[in-house]
């Protein structure tokens, strides 16, 4: 923080160089000084003299135009030029453009003398930005002066690079800016600390291998340097905060001497010992601490003594946001607090009320939800500024569905959000909504309730003639109308169609809007047998001006004309079942093939001709990765699936279709998938019901929602002395806000990630692309979907130790991801012993493949047996007979000392890299305590502990360990480290290091072509590449053994000249892969949901291909 | 992070700006002008953050100057109200034997000279 101040003080300078008296020791002799003082001090003097911003534009383009004729006149002195740029930063400052300046600013940093070149430094670093071009200009002039002898030019320079530098010149400046960090100046230390933590900013993985000496920084003995090298710690840490728990002794160590005043005297503000010093400590100890029992237990003593002696603030926005952040660690706090907030909930600052509702969204629940929720839109109407309006009706949208008492509640309070909120509301809270009516719950009865009360309260504001509802609520409106309105069976849809019609002619309706409610007219058309509104809207807009408007009638007609199309096309309740689009237009086969017949030539893929059309040239081939039909087909399914103009979706289909029957040229068929489009528009369904019922089955709630209802709050006990009318009133908003929030209830409050109480669960929905594992386990994560520890826990806890008990339970309180984590470290080691593991390890099973569809890195704990045991083998080291039969690497010696000898194997299985280590001790006296520790990699994940110890070692013999690996961060190679350390007469160290490689985590995926054919739709990453192929293997299956064999792909289908294989990175993401061979070449298209790993894929391709 | 930090009077004219942030010139002319509509809006009870967009401003009045600092959420509003004041306690040592020594010159010009004054009051 002090360096912001730092930087912020050098532009003042700037303004006022000249009265420097530090800055200028000869060149700035007498008689310039007041020249120049007198030219900028006379600018600035007439400017405030000024009235209006009118004289002032036309007092500094006068001076602007002086200034650009005295800059790029050849005679100008750089003292001259100098003074100069100090005029332009001030009219620049006061928003003025002076680009003509810039270029002399950076000449002047060149040739100037130190005065003159620190004005062209501060110009160049307030005028340029990051990407601006001339900035490559400075480089030179930067790399000169870090070599300078002169302190204050390197300074200087070291100065603008922390502040701006290209990115893609930082190595140019890397080697000298690190030997910066020895330099006997502590300010050239701290400066040069300071420019790494911009490097590290803008390109994190240039600076990776000087990590250790920001641990030198740390601990440098100037205090300066060591507050600089914070700032790259906070940074880091937040990223990765697991790599770093090693440093918590030093920070609480720093922070204990800073809270003890062991800092000079100068860092003391106030009498505070350097508070913003103090601040960002604790915000790095914050992050190390966090979800982290044992180091945090390192920190209690320091933050203790640092809260006692910090001085209590009054701010009360302040208390309130401390409060909040409290609260999240445990909302009983918030009732000893419960007037201080409702008093701020009817303060005057409109920023306090909001602090107030955020503290309030965070601890409501099924009880005092509608209060909450209440006050929130009391505070919607009221407030104007968008970002609050869109900020607000997400977490109303959010609490209304969460904890909802009842439908009639619901739809009111989404129907509020929607008409305040305006067109502002994020997207996703009508998308949220309609998908939940939709999809609906648990319960068929309870869904259609729902529908229904929405459909009778749409109709009701629909009522009213002159009402001006935002766009997207009458969006809303037409599709739940179109969708459910014959539910209602007391509604005539006669009466809806005229609503609807009439909405059509409003002017207020956009053109989107109307798109919208001509699909609601056309679904509800569909369930009536004649209908004169419909009728006269088809008359009425089949000559509209509106082109979309008139085709969307033209369509009604003709559907219209055919009825039993027409309930075909669109079934009632249909939205949730996915749409299988035929991306091999098999229907147009007969078309092509009359085609074909009369002598067109067969149709190529863009890019094909376009490569093909190279090759003739024996041009350099730079292949355009032109869009490729099927994914624009599977984007316009997916839009289609949720658009309401289903109609028009059709018939764009046919008209794409028409120009591009591409199925004699032999691309992927996707002969499997069901065809629900084809020639003659929507086909017939038969088994749209089938994934309806892989649905998972959702638990009710209840019980768990008893044990939250329970216990209510034994809050007003000492509160019942005397009270004012006012005041009552306001305890009795207190208890309808703060009931619920019992010690029982604590359990849910916790970062809004619980569902526990939540009404209106939402169903997963099982993604097409997944296969039936998947889909399992998916059914097996919605019955442990909430709570999941809760469930077990209470039965087992007595057979468990104590602190896994708490640890389980703290998992529960935070967010699933979290839960994750806390597994992943606790659950194999220590419930193993009390034969919890299999219960546990389903659970976290069903955990992880709740992520399975967004490729968040999953935990899979694999079978206990294989992660760590350690049995006696021979001094020969060989795997265990267990592991034998699997593919396997050669046993390799990794290093050797006088007593130990380090080997190494890897074992492929089919979940993970088993990374065998052999430790065999060559004494003859047994080992101790010998310690296999690897480091943090950043590419690798070891599961479970990095650490192992063999507690003793015989003399003369073999043991090992396994650890399970897998790649966290794609690379095509990597190396993972760690050190062994063993007792024999003196402590004995040393190291070990292994490559791994990206095809050590590839395994091949099995799957069907039809699968294939799917997932490829759903992927989106694509790399495309030709290679070319060896004679020697000219063919294609030639090519695909290769691959198989060498890089374990599974080879899927082959059709033809092209081929289709697939793999996946362990533990789940898949890539796929499509070949096709022409003239010599191989031509190699990957895709993957991962964008990296089709590039790891690629070159290891590459590298096959070419040794074979 | 700190967006910028501004130095406006009360009539809206800027004094000092400084972005850490690439601002279009012309765009910042307008968000200086939004900003001190805000301070300015603001009583004396009222408390010193704003809510601006997508970012918080911090601000602190002496006399006729504001000085208002843009952080976004990862700042700590109460450590960045300190550091204002830091700040002006700062300019005031660091000008104030400059500005004695020519202070008659730019007494009535300069924002840093009432910057200066009002420190001294309130110490």
């Amino acid at each position: 923080m002090s360096d912001v101040v730092e930087r912020t003080l050098s532009v003042l300078p700037g303004l006022l160089g000249q009265h420097d008296p530090g800055a200028g020791p000869a060149g700035a002799g007498g008689h310039g000084r007041v020249s120049s003082t007198s030219r900028l001090g006379s600018l600035i003097r007439s400017i405030t003299a000024l009235t209006s911003k009118h004289e002032e534009e036309k007092l500094i383009q006068q001076e602007l135009t002086s200034l650009k004729a005295t800059v790029s006149a050849p005679t100008t002195t750089l003292r001259l030029m100098k003074e100069c740029m100090v005029r332009l930063i001030y009219c620049e400052m006061l928003g003025y453009e002076s680009s003509f300046g810039y270029i002399h600013a950076i000449k002047l940093a060149q040739q100037g003398n130190l005065l003159e070149k620190r004005v062209g430094y501060l110009a160049v670093s307030l005028f340029l930005h990051e990407n601006h071009e001339l900035l490559l200009l400075l480089v030179n002039t930067v790399v000169k002066d870090l070599q300078s002898t002169n302190l204050v030019e390197v300074c200087m320079a070291l100065t603008v690079v922390s502040q701006i530098f290209p990115r893609e010149m930082i190595p140019a400046v890397l080697p000298l800016i690190e030997d910066k960090l020895q330099h006997s100046k502590e300010i050239i230390r701290r400066k040069a600390v300071q420019a790494l933590y911009k490097f590290y900013v803008i390109a994190p993985n240039q600076v990776q291998h000087i990590h250790d000496k920001f641990r030198k920084a740390l601990c440098d003995r100037d205090a300066g340097v060591m507050a600089a090298s914070l700032h790259i710690y906070l940074q880091m840490i937040k990223e990765n905060s697991s790599g770093y728990k090693d440093l918590t002794g030093s920070f609480v160590t720093i922070l204990k001497q800073v809270v003890g005043g062991k800092l000079p005297v100068d860092f003391n503000y106030h009498s505070v010992p350097a508070p913003w010093l103090q601040i960002q400590l604790l915000r790095i100890l914050g992050l190390l601490g966090k979800d982290d029992q044992r180091t945090s237990e390192l920190m209690y003593d320091v933050l203790d003594e640092s809260l006692r002696r910090a001085e209590i603030n009054h701010n009360i926005t302040y208390g309130l946001k401390a409060l909040t952040y409290v609260i999240q660690q445990d909302p009983n706090l918030a009732l000893q607090h419960q007037m201080t907030i409702i008093e701020c909930l009817d303060h005057p600052d409109p920023i306090i009320k909001r602090e107030t509702l955020e503290l309030l969204y965070r601890i409501t629940n099924g009880q005092n939800v509608i209060v909450i929720v209440q006050k929130m839109l009391d505070y919607l109407r009221e407030s104007k500024e968008e970002y609050a309006i869109i900020n607000l009706a997400g977490k109303i949208a959010e609490l209304a569905e969460k904890y909802a008492p009842d439908n009639e509640w619901f739809i009111q309070t989404m129907n509020s959000v929607f008409s305040v909120g305006g067109d502002v509301v994020h997207p996703d809270i009508p998308n949220n909504f309609l998908r939940l009516l939709a999809e609906g719950f648990d319960d068929g009865k309870e869904d259609n309730q729902l529908r229904m009360y929405a459909v009778q309260s749409y109709l009701t504001l629909l009522e009213e003639e002159d009402a001006l509802y935002p766009q997207k609520f009458l969006q809303v409106m037409s599709w739940v109308l179109g969708e459910y309105s014959s539910l209602v069976t007391n509604v005539d849809p006669e009466v809806i169609l005229t609503k609807l019609h009439s909405l059509l002619k409003k002017t207020f309706v956009t053109s989107e809007t109307k798109a919208w409610i001509m699909a609601a007219v056309t679904k509800i058309a569909s369930h009536t047998s004649c209908s004169k509104t419909v009728d006269k809207l088809i008359q009425e807009f089949s000559n509209s001006l509106d082109t979309c408007m008139r085709q969307h009638a033209f369509e009604l007609k003709h559907l219209y004309e055919d009825k039993a199309l027409m309930k075909n096309l669109l079934p009632f309740d249909a939205s949730c079942n996915d749409m299988v689009v035929d991306a091999s237009l098999s229907f147009l086969d007969e078309f092509v093939a009359e085609g074909l017949g009369r002598g067109a030539a067969p149709y190529k893929p863009h890019h094909q001709r376009q490569e093909e059309k190279l090759s003739q040239e024996k041009a350099l081939n730079f292949e355009p990765y032109g869009l490729s039909f099927a994914s624009s087909v599977s984007s316009c399914g997916v839009t289609g699936r949720q658009s309401p103009t289903g109609l028009s979706f059709g018939s764009d289909m046919s008209g794409n279709s028409a120009e591009t029957g591409h199925k004699e040229t032999n691309t992927l068929k996707l002969e499997g998938v069901r065809k629900l489009w084809g020639k003659e528009g929507y086909l017939p369904k038969k088994e749209n019901k089938v994934g309806k019922e892989n649905e998972p089955q959702t638990v009710s709630c209840g019980g768990l929602l008893a044990v939250q209802v329970g216990d209510p709050p034994a809050l007003q006990s000492d509160q019942v002395a005397s009270l004012s009318e006012e005041d009552k009133e306001k305890q009795q908003l207190a208890s309808t806000l703060f009931i619920g929030l019992g010690s029982n209830a604590g359990v849910s409050l916790m970062g809004k990630t619980d569902t526990a109480t939540q009404k209106f669960k939402r169903k997963s929905k099982i993604n097409e692309t997944q296969n039936s594992e998947e889909a399992t386990d998916f059914q097996d994560s919605a019955a442990s979907d909430f709570g999941p520890l809760l469930d077990t826990i209470p039965i087992n806890v007595e057979d468990c130790e104590g602190n896994i008990d708490t640890g389980l339970r703290k998992a529960s309180l935070h967010s699933s991801d979290t839960v994750e984590d806390n597994l992943a470290f606790e659950t194999p080691q220590s419930l193993r012993k009390s034969g919890l593991n299999d219960r546990l390890s389903d659970n976290t099973l069903s955990q992880s493949s709740l992520f399975a569809d967004s490729n968040i890195e999953i935990f899979q704990p694999s079978p206990s047996a294989h992660c760590e045991s350690a049995s006696k083998t021979l001094l020969a080291p060989s795997l265990p007979e267990e592991l034998e039969d699997l593919p396997h690497s050669e046993v390799v010696e990794l290093c050797q000392s006088d007593a130990l000898a380090l080997y190494s194997c890897k074992v492929w299985t089919d979940d993970s890299l088993l990374l065998t280590v052999f430790v065999s001790n060559k004494t003859t006296s047994a080992l101790n305590a010998v310690n296999l520790l690897f480091e943090e990699a950043e590419h690798f994940q070891i599961l479970e502990s990095p650490t192992y110890q063999f507690p003793v070692i015989e003399a003369q013999s073999v043991e090992h360990c396994q650890k399970c690996v897998w790649m966290h961060k794609i690379c095509t190679q990597g190396v993972l480290s760690g050190s062994v350390n063993y007792q024999s007469e003196m402590e004995s160290h040393f190291e070990f290091s292994i490559t791994l490689s990206l095809m050590d985590f590839i395994r091949p995926m099995e799957m069907t072509t039809e699968d294939f054919g799917k997932l490829w739709l759903s992927l989106s990453n694509d790399v495309k590449q030709n290679i070319k192929m060896s004679s020697s293997e000219g063919s294609l299956s030639a090519a695909l053994n290769t691959l198989q064999q060498k890089l374990k792909l599974h080879i899927v289908d082959v059709i033809g000249n092209e081929g289709i294989l697939a793999c996946q990175l362990l533990p789940s993401v898949p890539c796929l892969l499509h070949c096709r061979t022409h003239s010599g070449m191989l031509a190699l298209w990957f895709r993957s949901p991962c964008s990296a790993l089709p590039d790891g894929l690629l070159y290891q391709c590459q590298k096959v291909m070419e040794e074979s | 992070m700190i967006k910028f930090f501004l130095m406006v009077n009360k009539q809206g004219q800027t004094r000092l700006s400084r972005y850490y942030e690439h601002v279009e010139i012309n765009k910042r002319t307008m968000l200086e002008a939004e900003v001190i509509k805000k301070c300015l809006s603001r009583s004396k009870d009222q408390c010193s953050f704003i809510e601006y967009k997508d970012f918080k401003l911090v601000y602190r009045q002496y006399a006729a100057l504001f000085v208002v600092v843009g952080i976004n959420e990862t700042e700590n509003e109460m450590a960045v109200y300190e550091l204002i004041h830091n700040f002006v306690e700062v300019l005031d040592k660091y000008f104030s034997r400059v500005v004695s020594e020519i202070l008659t010159l730019i007494r009535n010009i300069s924002y840093f000279s009432k910057l200066s004054y009002v420190s001294h009051l309130r110490e």
